[in-house]
């Protein structure tokens, strides 16, 4: 099915990005909020989307209420622009926005992700914006939302640790590879979302506006560009990103974060980068065959 | 001599609440003092508040008139009138009180338990488990108990444990109730030999003891407690 | 004469119209411990939180001495700053030890999260620290990566008084701390937390149903009844010659073994 769009450039039956105005100001007050308060959740009145939770509804609500027609929208799911969610979100924005989509990352105003920030540098002039479930990162030891929002105001983070302590006791590292919780401008501790903590340093000092949406949970938090984003760690075990002893099977880059596809029932695999558009980049800048020979 | 307690029109009564606001009294208008170096027998029958007039002495109990003082840092205390800590001061360094009862912890070492008033005074752990352990050769506690609790103890061992305790540390006034109650002649003759030997050493004592022959051998001075309430 | 490290004055606590305390005031001056004994309902727990900065009274004042100064009225003080001696210059022992332990975490983040809360970033110190607090309440340092489920009774309770100590508070209020625990296990329990307060100068607010447990552990006992002050004093005399008909019916209820 495919929606019609009137002159008027409107997509017909639906408001622009399918949320109604009042609702899209309420988003954007929260939002604007959220920039003032760097990693400060701010509780939104989070409406009911034509998708299920977990399937990206704080994303889309933010997406929806920052868009303009003149955006180019971008959705990964996982790096890659080619799943389900990805495909079914950017259809929700071509059909209620009728805004141009696109893969290429240096070509996007706006793109929405769940769970991975982009290869390529971001820009001033882009916007970020991260589907999470859970923005709470105290959770995980400090069930009562009371005690964990007057933990926030008061900054006593020493929970955060001793989740961190636990991982060292048990692994003999800090085994939290996703999801790995930062503190945003020296002050208020966040959850990054369910990304790889490769990606973690990309936050730091980024140029482009971050947003995070959460659907069921209400809440919506930022980063503005340029801030300072510090993972948290332990002095005698620093903060470190994942590595691979072998590069990208297809592109050959060894500075992406990998996926380990499994090829046949007989142990056959091969490593590949999450970020389809970065590795088809530099696929046509130069495939190396030999590499894609050797890991099957 | 220099005294170091002055009991002046000390009266002790006890209000049954329980039994229908019953007073029975113990003593009253009750004058005593006692001098450095001296050493007191309190006599009189059973009943006749020799038990409470120490008790009186160390704040157990409460007096419902009168002024119990105590020369403690050189300066005179009420026990009757003194706050808590202050009392508790007082018992930390000037006022000793062995009785026959042993009220300890369990499963605490039998040789902890002498050693613990030394340690509050502050002594170091080894050289207060070294006194603690010759109190205990001269009480006749066989080595192999030391380790312990005493509460699984003969009703004679533990009392001598006790007197070990009591006998650790030395207090310028020892209170003594029935020490040698219930005990061998030899261990008798310990216990008359320690109270003698903190006589000797500067110690003013008020003792009460059941046997004559005991009394008289470690008093300097005998007191009898139901003339002194008649008199009152 | 030191100055009380904590003090409270004409404290009145009403949960709605219910009274729970009423016109309480007491001192406790460092390296004492002061019992307060009372049967269930008798406001003696409520006392307590309200002493600990859980509880804001209805009436009255409390204060504490922090460290090098003056008292100082805990209405006074933010509450970040009362959170923040709660988790250093005091401690809380819960009388169940899943009121005071993090279940699902290790023994040894339970004892290290108050380092954690006061910035120690460095695994290793923590961990020592850890171990050697484990070791200071005779649990085995092997221990240490072990969750608290795995631990007996006694064994937790001694875990939860290791996680409240290791930031060296001065100031520990204790509720029932022995009462869920086999009377084998109550004694070991009381010799070392008497240990622990002679060696560390703590001073100590315990509240006990328990006489037994008052004797054994405090200097100074305080009775409530129905929310009232009834009698206090130092222990050996509230117990041998109680004045008050409460605290006669009390001492002459102790069931003898």
């Amino acid at each position: 099915m495919t929606s019609t769009v009137g002159d008027n450039g409107q997509t017909d039956g639906y408001n622009f990005a399918y949320l109604n105005e009042q609702t899209k100001r309420m988003i954007r007050r929260a939002i604007l909020k959220a920039i003032a308060i760097p990693g400060y959740q701010v509780p939104f009145a989070s409406r009911e989307m034509p998708m299920p939770y977990g399937w990206g509804t704080g994303g889309v609500q933010v997406t929806a209420a920052i868009l303009t027609p003149e955006d180019t929208l971008k959705v990964i799911d996982q790096g890659a622009d080619d799943t389900t969610n990805a495909v079914s979100i950017r259809k929700f924005f071509t059909k209620t926005a009728n805004v141009p989509t696109t893969t290429h990352t240096g070509d996007a105003s706006v793109i929405q992700t769940r769970h991975r920030i982009p290869e390529q540098e971001l820009r001033e002039d882009q916007v970020l914006v991260y589907q999470v479930p859970i923005p709470e990162p105290l959770r995980f030891l400090e069930p009562r939302e009371t005690e964990t929002r007057k933990m926030h105001a008061l900054s006593e983070y020493g929970l955060m640790h001793v989740k961190l302590y636990e991982d060292i006791a048990r692994h003999g590292h800090i085994a939290t590879t996703y999801a790995y919780p930062v503190s945003v401008s020296d002050r208020y501790v966040m959850d990054p979302s369910p990304t790889p903590k490769f990606d973690n340093p990309k936050m730091d000092s980024m140029p482009a506006l971050q947003l995070f949406g959460a659907g069921r949970e209400k809440r919506i938090y930022a980063v503005p560009p340029y801030t300072k984003v510090k993972s948290l760690d332990f002095e005698d075990h620093p903060f470190e990103v994942q590595r691979w002893s072998e590069p990208c099977a297809l592109c050959g880059a060894r500075d992406t974060f990998l996926d380990e596809v499994i090829l046949d029932d007989e142990g056959g695999r091969m490593f590949c980068c999450s970020d389809t558009d970065a590795c088809e980049a530099r696929q046509q800048a130069g495939s190396p065959d030999d590499l894609l020979d050797q890991a099957s | 001599m220099t005294p170091v307690l002055k009991i002046s029109g000390a009266s002790k009564s006890f209000c049954l609440h329980l039994q229908g606001q019953i007073e029975i009294e113990a003593f009253s208008g009750l004058d005593f003092t006692l001098h450095a170096g001296e050493a007191v027998g309190l006599s009189g029958p059973s009943g006749a508040g020799k038990s409470s007039l120490l008790k009186l002495i160390y704040g157990t109990y409460p007096a419902g008139a009168g002024k119990v003082e105590i020369l403690h840092d050189r300066k005179w205390v009420d026990i009757a009138a003194g706050t808590p800590s202050q009392v508790m001061d007082v018992r930390r360094r000037t006022l000793g009180y062995v009785t026959q009862f042993l009220r300890v912890i369990p499963r605490v070492p039998c040789v902890d338990i002498v050693a613990e008033p030394l340690i509050e005074r502050g002594a170091d752990e080894k050289t207060a488990r070294s006194r603690a352990q010759d109190l205990l050769v001269r009480l006749n506690i066989p080595e192999k108990l030391w380790t312990l609790s005493p509460l699984t103890f003969s009703g004679g061992e533990q009392q001598r444990v006790n007197i070990a305790r009591g006998f650790a540390t030395p207090y310028p006034i020892l209170l003594l109730d029935e020490p040698t109650a219930s005990l061998d002649a030899e261990n008798r003759q310990v216990v008359l030999d320690l109270i003698a030997e903190s006589v000797a050493a500067g110690s003013a004592m008020i003792g009460i003891f059941h046997d004559a022959d005991d009394r008289a051998a470690v008093s300097t001075r005998q007191f009898d407690i139901s003339r002194a309430r008649r008199a009152a | 004469m030191t100055a009380p490290i904590l003090s409270c004055r004409e404290v009145t606590h009403y949960y709605g119209s219910q009274m729970a305390c009423r016109n309480v005031s007491l001192d406790l001056y460092p390296g004492e411990v002061l019992g307060i004994v009372g049967e269930s309902g008798s406001g003696k727990t409520t006392l307590l939180k309200i002493l600990a900065g859980q509880i804001e009274p209805t009436d009255g004042t409390v204060s504490f001495a922090k460290k090098g100064g003056a008292l100082t009225g805990l209405h006074e003080m933010s509450e970040a700053e009362i959170r923040l001696l709660a988790r250093t210059d005091w401690a809380f022992v819960h009388q169940h030890p899943r009121d005071g332990l993090r279940m699902n975490v290790s023994a040894g983040a339970n004892i290290g999260e108050r380092l954690m809360a006061i910035g120690d970033r460095h695994y290793g110190n923590i961990r020592a620290s850890a171990i050697h607090w484990l070791e200071q309440v005779e649990i085995d340092a092997e221990r240490v990566d072990d969750l608290p489920r795995t631990f007996s009774g006694g064994m937790q309770q001694r875990l939860q008084i290791a996680r409240n100590l290791v930031t060296s508070p001065r100031l520990v209020f204790m509720d029932e701390p022995t009462g869920g625990l086999d009377v084998s296990v109550q004694a070991r329990l009381l010799d070392l937390i008497r240990g622990l307060v002679r060696t560390l100068g703590l001073s100590v607010l315990v509240v006990t149903h328990d006489l037994a447990v008052a004797r054994l552990l405090s200097s100074r006992l305080i009775v409530m009844q129905g929310g009232n002050v009834v009698e206090s004093g130092l222990t050996d005399q509230v117990l041998e010659d109680p004045q008050a008909p409460y605290s006669q019916l009390l001492v002459s209820s102790i069931l003898q073994v």
